[in-house]
């Protein structure tokens, strides 16, 4: 099957983007994993109550998700993309089976996943992201039980404690470990505040939502960690502890960038962000002609944004298809890029204000495990860097580290950071994994039903000589 | 554990997790399911510590259970379905040869 365009992922960017793509008479799939539209951010969307805990920014992303399901994008829920070659083949799994269907033009709208927290005790049973619980509500109405706590610092952990409070299980406490000199270097950018002031003004609402829900707040705190033998029981800190039954960690959001990295797309190290992200153009275009990226996956600028660069990357894409004219790109791209402006102004503020501290990215003590899956320890991957390792590839060789399942999508960024940091060279110089195909597990059965014409042809052939 | 919240009305789905029959409400995945259910880990690593899902977004693949006799699954991207069978997963995978 050969399409005009292919989006992968439906959250608010692959929404947006499909709508528009349909209307302007493009050819376009919508590829996602989930069973229903919306990404993370509108998660079972088309399932929420009026009334729901999770409030009215949540209930923003029902229209969107009703405009995809009436227009006439060939919308693919529950489908794994596995493989894409840069010419445009896609490799999609489904209930088992795999299709290959070609694009002309390639969207990537993968998102975001939350920056790995790797402290003490990350792993033990109970402790948990916090974007996870908010998953857990959005998707079952579920709430964990008893104690609570939630640390770490950015925009998502302030939420997710008002949605948890209006769910009937308020959080005991929130640990904020923002320093100081965060307030003070993000005091530089008071001037975005009045241009950024609708985004402001749902952040202050959040903090004052908590305090009305009695839940205390802790500032500056430092060294948290997970305490217990087979579950965590409770949190420590420098100078305190509480008991706990969930301790739910966030430090902000990094672009998912394992498919744009396994298609070799350029990428570029944002010092403000601390994170990778591809290299793209205004229009989301990549270093590869056919690849566009938009929304989150380009680099964190939240949902409205998302929605933004989805409809620009697909009038970017109408006019590469030849189904508009340049100047009529420009001219509906116009309101468009204004929207962008005003919703990105307070970036420079947030990015400043809840810029994660220096042992986030490279934790202290060697006995902290980074790799989760394979169980490598920052001690492993420091002496595997001190005897030569000089990026993440080379570590694998070393220590396993990123060979387990995730293919190092929780531990690539925490390993790039501490190899810098013991060879004492900035990360954009020490680099990323190299994703590799599958993405996603997938059966022998998966890929044994692949139907690849000229493959076929010569088994064919050499059986019958 | 996590329970539904007060005023959740959600139809429910029967699973069992264990072998053990638990009631979760329509849309959970199966991660939620073993979260529901009680359990205080859902698989064992190679190493013999004990998991509980992380991220519920695909990420970490912490949640992988045997789901209905097939082994290696992100539990926390399936949804219940009616008499699913979730098991949890104890140390690193074998390969077993298939009869017939």
């Amino acid at each position: 099957m050969t399409v005009e365009l292919a989006i992968i992922g439906a959250g608010p960017a692959g929404m947006a983007a499909a709508v528009l793509a349909g209307e302007l008479g493009l050819d376009t799939v919508l590829v996602d994993e989930q069973n229903s539209p919306g990404g993370q951010v509108y998660r079972a969307i088309e399932r929420a109550a009026p009334d729901t805990p999770l409030g009215p920014d949540y209930l923003a992303g029902r229209p969107l998700a009703a405009a995809l399901r009436a227009s006439r994008v060939d919308y693919r829920p529950n489908t794994t993309l596995w493989h894409v070659d840069p010419d445009g083949t896609l490799f999609l799994e489904n209930a088992g089976h795999t299709e290959t269907v070609t694009a002309r033009r390639i969207l990537l709208a993968t998102g975001a996943i939350e920056r790995p927290v790797p402290i003490p005790g990350w792993t033990l049973p109970g402790v948990m992201t916090a974007g996870a619980a908010q998953t857990l509500l959005k998707t079952a109405d579920l709430v964990p039980e008893g104690r609570v706590v939630l640390a770490g610092q950015g925009p998502l952990l302030y939420l997710v404690a008002t949605q948890l409070a209006r769910a009937g299980a308020p959080p005991g406490a929130i640990l904020e470990t923002a320093p100081l000199d965060n307030y003070l270097d993000a005091a530089r950018y008071l001037g975005s505040l009045w241009p950024g002031r609708r985004l402001l003004t749902r952040g202050l609402g959040l903090v004052a939502a908590i305090k009305r829900a009695g839940v205390p707040i802790r500032r500056g705190v430092r060294g948290i960690r997970a305490v217990g033998r087979r579950r965590v029981d409770r949190v420590a800190w420098e100078g305190g502890e509480l008991a706990a039954n969930y301790l739910l960690l966030h430090e902000g959001v990094i672009p998912n960038i394992q498919i744009s990295l396994a298609l070799q797309l350029r990428h570029e190290w944002d010092e403000t962000q601390l994170c990778w992200r591809p290299a793209l153009d205004a229009w989301g275009q990549t270093s590869l002609p056919n690849i566009a990226v938009a929304g989150d996956c380009g680099g964190i600028a939240g949902a409205e944004a998302a929605v933004l660069t989805g409809r620009l990357a697909a009038l970017d894409a109408a006019l590469w298809l030849g189904h508009i004219g340049e100047a009529e790109r420009d001219s509906r791209a116009r309101p468009i890029q204004a929207a962008l402006d005003r919703e990105r102004a307070l970036r420079p503020f947030l990015d400043r204000l809840y810029r994660p501290t220096r042992s986030v990215m490279v934790p202290a003590e060697d006995d902290i495990i980074v790799c989760r899956c394979e169980e490598v320890s920052v001690g492993r991957i420091r002496r595997a860097a001190r005897l030569g390792a000089t990026g993440p590839n080379q570590l694998k060789a070393f220590t396993r580290c990123g060979m387990g399942p995730c293919q190092g999508r929780i531990c690539g960024p925490v390993v790039a950071a501490i190899i810098a940091d013991v060879h004492r060279r900035p990360i954009a110089e020490i680099g990323t994994y190299r994703p590799r195909a599958p993405f996603k597990p997938i059966t022998v059965g998966a890929l044994a039903d692949l139907e690849i014409p000229r493959c076929a042809a010569t088994t064919k052939g050499e059986t019958t000589r | 554990m996590f329970r539904p919240r007060s005023e959740a009305r959600r139809p429910s789905v029967a699973v069992t997790v264990e072998g053990r029959r638990i009631a979760v409400p329509v849309g959970a995945s199966a991660a939620a399911a073993v979260l529901a259910a009680g359990f205080d880990s859902i698989r064992e690593t190679a190493g013999g510590r004990e998991r509980m899902p992380f991220c519920m977004m695909g990420v970490c693949f912490d949640c992988l259970v045997e789901i209905d006799d097939v082994p290696n699954r992100q539990s926390c991207m399936v949804e219940v379905r009616d008499g699913m069978r979730i098991r949890r997963q104890i140390g690193a995978r074998r390969t077993h040869p298939v009869a017939g």
